[in-house]
């Protein structure tokens, strides 16, 4: 039975004619009026550009945020009046920038960047675009759901948005909101009201990644087109999917994590809190414990930040095929690896924790169970290095982006190893050090990952091209300047920099790094700005790019490159196109490419 | 007219699917939960004390709607309406029961000097309420649900014989039923 027959037939009788391949979803276009197709949309494709664009308009904020405290960081004894005129009294007073102002930047940051643009922007862009394009889909199993999915996360970001401008400031504990900084609004002043938007922001936002996560998984398991067999499908497909199996599993933790925490905020119990005294007074809060919150906090933590990784490690494999000319190497052993990868990310969370006083003997297992992780993790480096490995290169964006990846991925991989070890980590631990690994591992990883997925799959997108020009300078600089940005972090973390100190010039230890400091914070404003090319390009092209003419324009094998160039709701105006084969056939006998639908010829070769 | 032929093997509705997915996430958050409870009971300054009366009452209750719900599921697809519209009605009221027992447990549990909430309170009473609190907003939703059918069997003028929205309520209507055995069971043993 085809999904459409599934969805719409009543189980007991069909009253009209169906075959089995019924597809007239697309027939009946209904009257589309400009709220319908661009703001309360129910194509996956209208909601995947709007996931896009509300992630970027929050990267350019929570970047700008990382500008303004690395000013702080680079130039701790300059004066910025001009800054103060622009923000007010709250951020900058007497030209400069307050420590007040300093920790709720370095939390927004934070925040906004894991969740709002690497979680959000990144899988609600992909995961919504590529699912049912590249399964051979009409829409999500519930496009209403999907858009619901949208709209939490657009009064997620209001919410978020509204807390940069209340009197007391944003929330400031740091982006894992631990207790009791987050849960006394005595405590700071960001632990105010800036505290209470943060919740609200971010109850939000876990529904909306539920609602959006349960619809992948049930699109992906149940929306296939014909042929499509799970061992058929793109590696983008696998990895979305694996995402949201771990969002779905993890967030609901987060959640209760956070009931709690409201319940001692604001109803007096005492989950996380015990033997306080805040401003000289003596809280009765008694028995809580502090620690508990950070289990509830990284048992979704942990595997949050493969929720941010996977989505980009599928469209790496996905681009570096196509643009190497070559099948994948090792497909089956990269749908293996993303699979321990989900499983070990829910076993991992206690590295986090190894100098909490946590139990030394538990920390010796959990030792082992995370450093197991660099076993999938190297399988995947090997196979994309074997990708690459003779293949016949084009240096597209994407292409470019895709291997800066896994570049990024392998340099901030093997600090993990370090970090793994619980003996190292009473070292490292909340030191630059843990900057340095997870931005490069994660942060700008995962950024290239969604730059290679935007380069790649904007013609199908926006039926236009990106300027390349533009491109590769976005690419270098980007490139170069994350690795000058956080690579002498590392060194710093050695040394025993703290993280999240506002002012370190006033330590003796410290001083030595005022230079790299200042270093690390003008290219930190460069590779900023080097941004609002892409921004520039982005939106330029929407309107006046190259025209794609090409109905697959980098000869991949996928099944979205079936679809016209501008695809209407349905994606297919005809049959779903049936699939016959894997894909990964390039360079096959002789061919540059053969496309999924393409029927497996009598004497053509096994792969 | 012609039925749906299929050579495929019967799947499950994508709707019921993600009933499925979400029960299991759900399921997560309730782990979260219980698992936090098992974590602070094993700390100092722990309160012990009895379930309320009115636990026991609410749980007969909503094990008899379960029982009900199913009657309305079979009188649904044996097509007898009335029946139907009864016993789905009296799903919903004991749904509603269940609600007004929890919150009497809540009260005598207050009547005992025993704090919830506030100052004072301490950590095994307090997470009664997020817990037991949670899930009570889970059956409400389950009502709400369960009105909705109720008003649709009333309003329509076509007959549906659909069985799906109505099957999607059943399983859920069953699984919060059984969340709330697992947690009574669980605050029950685990003091
Ligand atoms: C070989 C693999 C990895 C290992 C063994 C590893 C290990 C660790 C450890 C032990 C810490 C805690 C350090 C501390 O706070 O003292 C840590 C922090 C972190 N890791 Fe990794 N990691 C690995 C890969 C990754 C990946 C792939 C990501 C993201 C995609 C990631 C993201 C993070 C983040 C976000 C933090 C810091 C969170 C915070 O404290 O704010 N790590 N890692
Ligand atoms: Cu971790």
């Amino acid at each position: 039975m085809s999904n459409e027959a599934v969805l719409h037939a009543p189980t007991t009788t069909i009253t009209h004619h169906h075959d089995a391949h019924a597809d007239h979803g697309h027939e009946h276009h209904h009257h589309e009026t400009f709220i319908t197709k661009y703001v309360f949309s129910q194509d996956h494709k209208m909601i995947a550009k709007q996931f896009l664009i509300t992630g970027m308009v929050w990267a350019v904020l929570g970047g700008l945020m990382s500008v303004l405290f690395r000013l702080q960081l680079g130039y701790p004894d300059a004066k910025f009046p001009w800054l103060q005129d622009l923000l007010g009294k709250f951020w900058v007073e007497d030209g400069k920038i307050t420590a007040q102002a300093y920790y709720a930047l370095v939390t927004t940051h934070g925040t906004v960047l894991v969740f709002f643009v690497l979680t959000a922007g990144l899988s609600g862009t992909f995961a919504n675009f590529l699912i049912p394009l590249q399964i051979g889909a009409r829409d999500m199993a519930s496009p209403f759901m999907n858009m619901l999915s949208y709209w939490f996360f657009f009064a997620a970001s209001c919410v978020m948005l509204s807390s940069l401008f209340v009197e007391t400031g944003p929330f400031s504990g740091g982006w894992t909101a631990y207790p009791p900084l987050s849960a006394l609004g005595q405590a700071s002043p960001g632990s105010k009201t800036g505290m209470d938007l943060w919740l609200i922001a971010m109850a939000l936002f876990v529904v909306s990644s539920l609602l959006g996560g349960l619809n992948y998984i049930a699109t992906v398991l149940n929306m296939r087109t014909k042929g499509m067999s799970m061992t058929r499908m793109p590696l983008t497909i696998w990895a979305l999917f694996f995402t949201a199996v771990l969002g779905v599993l993890s967030f609901p933790v987060l959640f209760s994590g956070f009931i709690l925490l409201i319940f001692d905020r604001n109803f007096g119990t005492s989950f996380y809190l015990s033997d306080l005294y805040v401003n000289g007074v003596t809280l009765p809060n008694e028995g809580g414990s502090a620690i508990l919150f950070q289990h509830l906090f990284w048992f979704l933590g942990h595997p949050e930040v493969y929720i941010i990784l996977l989505p980009a490690m599928g469209m790496v494999s996905e681009i570096l095929s196509t643009n190497a000319r070559k099948p994948i190497f090792g497909y089956i052993a990269m749908i293996g690896s993303l699979f321990a990868i989900a499983i070990l990310a829910f076993l991992v969370w206690a590295h986090h924790m190894f100098v909490t006083g946590l139990n030394p003997f538990l920390g010796s297992i959990f030792v082992l169970l995370t450093l197991l992780i660099a076993v999938p993790s190297a399988i995947k480096v090997f196979n994309w290095l074997t990708t690459l490995w003779r293949g016949n290169i084009r240096f597209t964006p994407g292409m470019l982006f895709a291997i800066g990846f896994v570049s990024l991925f392998i340099s901030g991989g093997l600090t993990g190893i370090w970090l793994g070890n619980s003996a190292l980590d009473i070292h490292l631990h909340d030191t630059y050090f843990v900057i340095a690994h997870f931005h490069i591992v994660m942060g700008v990883a995962s950024m290239f990952g969604m730059f290679a997925g935007v380069y790649h799959w904007y013609p199908k997108m926006y039926g236009r091209y990106l300027n390349n020009t533009l491109a590769y300078t976005h690419f270098w600089i980007t490139l170069i300047g994350a690795y000058l940005i956080f690579w002498p972090m590392h060194y710093q973390g050695l040394a025993g920099m703290p993280r999240r100190y506002y002012d370190y010039s006033i330590w003796e230890s410290f001083k030595q790094f005022a230079e790299l400091n200042r270093f690390i914070s003008t290219v930190a404003m460069v590779v900023f700005a080097t941004q609002l090319l892409f921004l520039f390009n982005f939106f330029y092209s929407i309107f006046k790019g190259r025209k794609v003419t090409n109905q697959n324009p980098w000869g991949s094998t996928t099944l979205e490159w079936t679809a016209p160039i501008r695809p209407g709701h349905g994606n297919w105006p005809g049959e779903i196109p049936e699939v016959h084969r894997w894909a990964y056939d390039y360079g096959k006998d002789g061919r540059d490419f053969v496309p999924q639908t393409e029927p497996v010829g009598a004497n053509e070769s096994h792969h | 007219m012609t039925t749906v032929s299929s050579n495929e093997p019967k799947r499950l509705h994508p709707h019921k699917f993600t009933l499925w997915v979400a029960m299991g996430s759900i399921c997560m958050m309730f782990a979260g939960l219980t698992s936090a409870y098992i974590v602070k009971r094993n700390q100092a300054n722990w309160l012990e004390f009895a379930l309320p009366k009115s636990f026991y009452y609410s749980t007969a209750a909503i094990m008899l709607s379960s029982a009900t719900m199913y009657i309305a599921l079979k009188a649904f697809k044996a097509r007898e309406r009335s029946r139907y519209k009864n016993f789905i009605a009296l799903t919903a009221v004991l749904g509603v029961l269940f609600g007004v027992l929890q919150t009497l447990g809540f009260n005598e549990l207050t009547s005992q000097g025993i704090k919830l909430l506030g100052f004072g309170s301490n950590a095994a009473a307090s997470f009664l309420v997020p817990i037991i609190g949670l899930h009570m907003l889970h059956v409400a939703g389950g009502i709400i649900a369960l009105l909705v059918t109720l008003f649709r069997a009333f309003g329509r003028k076509i007959k549906s014989y659909n069985t799906t929205p109505i099957e999607i309520v059943a399983t859920y209507w069953h699984f919060v039923d059984l969340l709330w055995i697992y947690l009574f069971i669980f605050l029950a043993w685990i003091k």
